[in-house]
């Protein structure tokens, strides 16, 4: 009981600190989809460095978030950003590389070959193979993975709140400090439940980006 | 037309070299289909993927209409050619209609040509454009797709069309009938076309032309006809079976062979009048009664005519069957057989009784082909050994 009068009187800072962890997200994760994706259609090319690319990217994934932040430290202290909203942002962006260019890279080269092949047939560029065959095939497969990095690093934004990078993790790391459990749990269902919904919300966006004509074979996996 | 010269293709295996498509030269007149046939891995489908580059050749040119494709644009030479594969491949992401006008959206049609082309290639495949160009090839069967696979094709009406096993994947009884949809459209169309089979029977119902490959190279190229009456090696003869001469038969029109020659009765004639004629016949054991239209309307058998008295109009039975002079010599063997019959009188379009077919006829004619090349092989022999115990290695 107490516990949900807290949460009501407090209703407004959760509101600003959720917003302020979907942003930190969705910037971090968005920058990541935008290079995450062209490397892994840039890496179907060759199968050598598409090993390496996907090696070094699960490496960075194995880095606990703590080190990664004490590693930015000093690095990004030289421009002044040591702790705070960079670092932050960087440690999602590495972390989403991941699931992003593997899911891209898994797509793309599961591609049907007799499309392929029939799309060649056709007379297509190889860009236009990529526009109108191969990325709108891929999409489900790439968005399964903006998803799996999205749900991994609203976890690892918690965390930031170390770094003073804000967002909910600020309620979870006060809470310790100041051995408050209202704000400890308040923040640790917070995050929770933001993942849960980001999930949900992101499934319900793939399967709109999902082709008209695929939704059955979709449907089936 | 379309000509090969010397299309050679060297696969690098780890294991070494592999000669795939060996030095490849034939030609294939404008509006003839041509079958590339062979055992799998005889370079029938290397040779036809070299013709749009989808394999680039190793050496040897394509020329097409008389034009070397080599200083073409691969994209521009693929756009100009018909391309139709054994797995459809009709693209999901798109509707029936995207799938069908990609060709001349890349050529740069303008929007509503393209689209009245698709409703022209629905109509042509038979399929309703209404009730199928806004829906996505997983809604359609084998069948269907594989139709739309043909629009898709032809939807920029390319002089040339290569198919890979293009009704490979369809069972066999819709198979049969998107063939003779084919050939029709074909009649129209006059598209030069490669055709890739290892289907013997497809290749002689389909074929304008049949070019036998093995292990790379261009053993035979001839007609249907040719290549059934006179396989080249032994290769070739066990590759089209034993039974190739029935084979033959699906290529022999009752026209080829109709006899004029018939002895016919009318109603009025007399059990006597059909005796006679029937013996003066010989081996035959029935007579054909006609109409003042020359109409088949019954058979008066020898048996009847031998032991009774009176007019053939109180005296004959029903025709067991009659053929036309468009119908090949496999259906016609099929009705002898199944109603044994020696002799099957044929009818023209308006059902006049113009002659018939005897099995005798129909031996004669298969077997003399036979009989002529078999003299010309003797001859022959000695030149042919070493080429063909080259390919037997």
């Amino acid at each position: 009981m107490e516990l949900l009068q807290y949460f009501l009187d407090n209703l407004e800072l959760l509101g600003t600190l959720t917003l302020e962890h979907i942003s930190l997200v969705g910037v971090a994760v968005g920058i990541a989809t935008l290079t995450g994706v062209p490397i892994g259609i840039a890496i179907t090319k060759n199968e050598r460095i598409a090993k390496t690319v996907l090696y070094i990217a699960s490496i960075i994934v194995t880095i606990p978030s703590i080190a990664l932040f004490g590693i930015m430290i000093p690095i990004l202290s030289i421009i002044g950003h040591g702790i705070g909203y960079l670092p932050a942002v960087i440690a999602v962006l590495l972390y989403s590389q991941l699931p992003i260019i593997r899911n891209t890279y898994t797509a793309i080269n599961n591609v049907d070959p007799a499309l392929r092949e029939a799309a060649r047939g056709v007379g297509m560029s190889q860009n236009q193979r990529l526009r109108m065959v191969e990325i709108p095939l891929a999409v489900p497969v790439i968005m399964a993975g903006v998803r799996t990095a999205v749900v991994l690093n609203i976890g690892v934004m918690a965390i930031a709140a170390y770094i003073g990078a804000g967002g909910l993790g600020t309620l979870i790391s006060r809470g310790i400090s100041q051995s408050d459990p209202r704000q400890l749990i308040l923040g640790a269902v917070a995050v929770s439940v933001l993942a849960i919904i980001v999930d949900y919300a992101l499934l319900a966006l793939q399967k709109r980006l999902t082709p008209k004509g695929m939704e059955r074979a979709a449907a089936a996996t | 037309m379309i000509r090969l010269d010397n299309l050679t293709k060297v696969f690098d295996t780890p294991k070494g070299a592999v000669t795939a498509a060996d030095h490849i030269s034939m030609e294939v007149p404008s509006g003839e289909i041509c079958i590339l046939l062979g055992p799998s891995g005889c370079g029938k489908t290397t040779t036809l993927k070299m013709i749009n580059r989808i394999i680039r050749p190793t050496s040897g040119k394509v020329f097409i209409n008389g034009e070397d494709t080599t200083s073409l644009d691969t994209q521009d030479l693929r756009r100009n050619i018909g391309y139709v594969i054994q797995q459809i491949g009709l693209f999901p992401n798109m509707t029936i209609e995207e799938n069908i006008t990609v060709v001349p959206k890349l050529l740069g049609w303008d929007k509503a040509r393209y689209r009245e082309r698709a409703r022209e290639m629905m109509h042509m495949i038979a399929l309703e454009p209404d009730a199928f160009l806004k829906r996505y090839p997983s809604e359609l069967s084998g069948g269907q797709q594989q139709r739309i696979g043909v629009a898709r094709a032809l939807a920029a009406d390319p002089p040339v069309m290569l198919m890979d096993e293009p009704f490979g994947a369809i069972d066999p009884i819709n198979r049969a009938v998107i063939q003779d949809e084919f050939l029709k459209m074909q009649q129209d169309l006059k598209k030069t076309i490669m055709f890739v089979s290892h289907d013997i029977d497809e290749a002689i119902k389909m074929g304008d032309r049949i070019a036998i490959f093995r292990a790379g190279k261009l053993v035979q190229y001839s007609e249907p006809d040719e290549l059934l009456a006179a396989p080249k090696n032994d290769f070739v003869e066990s590759f089209l079976g034993e039974d190739r001469a029935l084979k033959r038969l699906n290529l022999v029109k009752v026209r080829d062979l109709a006899s004029e020659e018939i002895g016919l009765v009318r109603p009025d004639d007399t059990l006597d009048t059909a005796l006679q004629r029937i013996e003066s016949y010989g081996y035959v054991n029935s007579i054909v009664m006609v109409n003042h239209k020359r109409q088949p309307v019954g058979i008066i058998t020898a048996a009847v005519a031998r032991t009774t008295q009176g007019h053939c109009r109180d005296h004959y039975q029903s025709v067991p069957v009659v053929v036309s002079l468009d119908d090949d010599l496999r259906k016609v063997a099929s009705l002898m057989f199944a109603h044994d019959m020696t002799w099957v009188p044929c009818v023209d379009d308006d059902g006049r009784i113009v002659g018939q077919v005897t099995q005798r006829a129909i031996t004669h004619h298969l077997g003399s082909r036979y009989r002529a090349h078999s003299k010309e092989d003797d001859g022959a022999a000695l030149g042919e050994a070493s080429p063909s115990s080259a390919t037997k290695e």
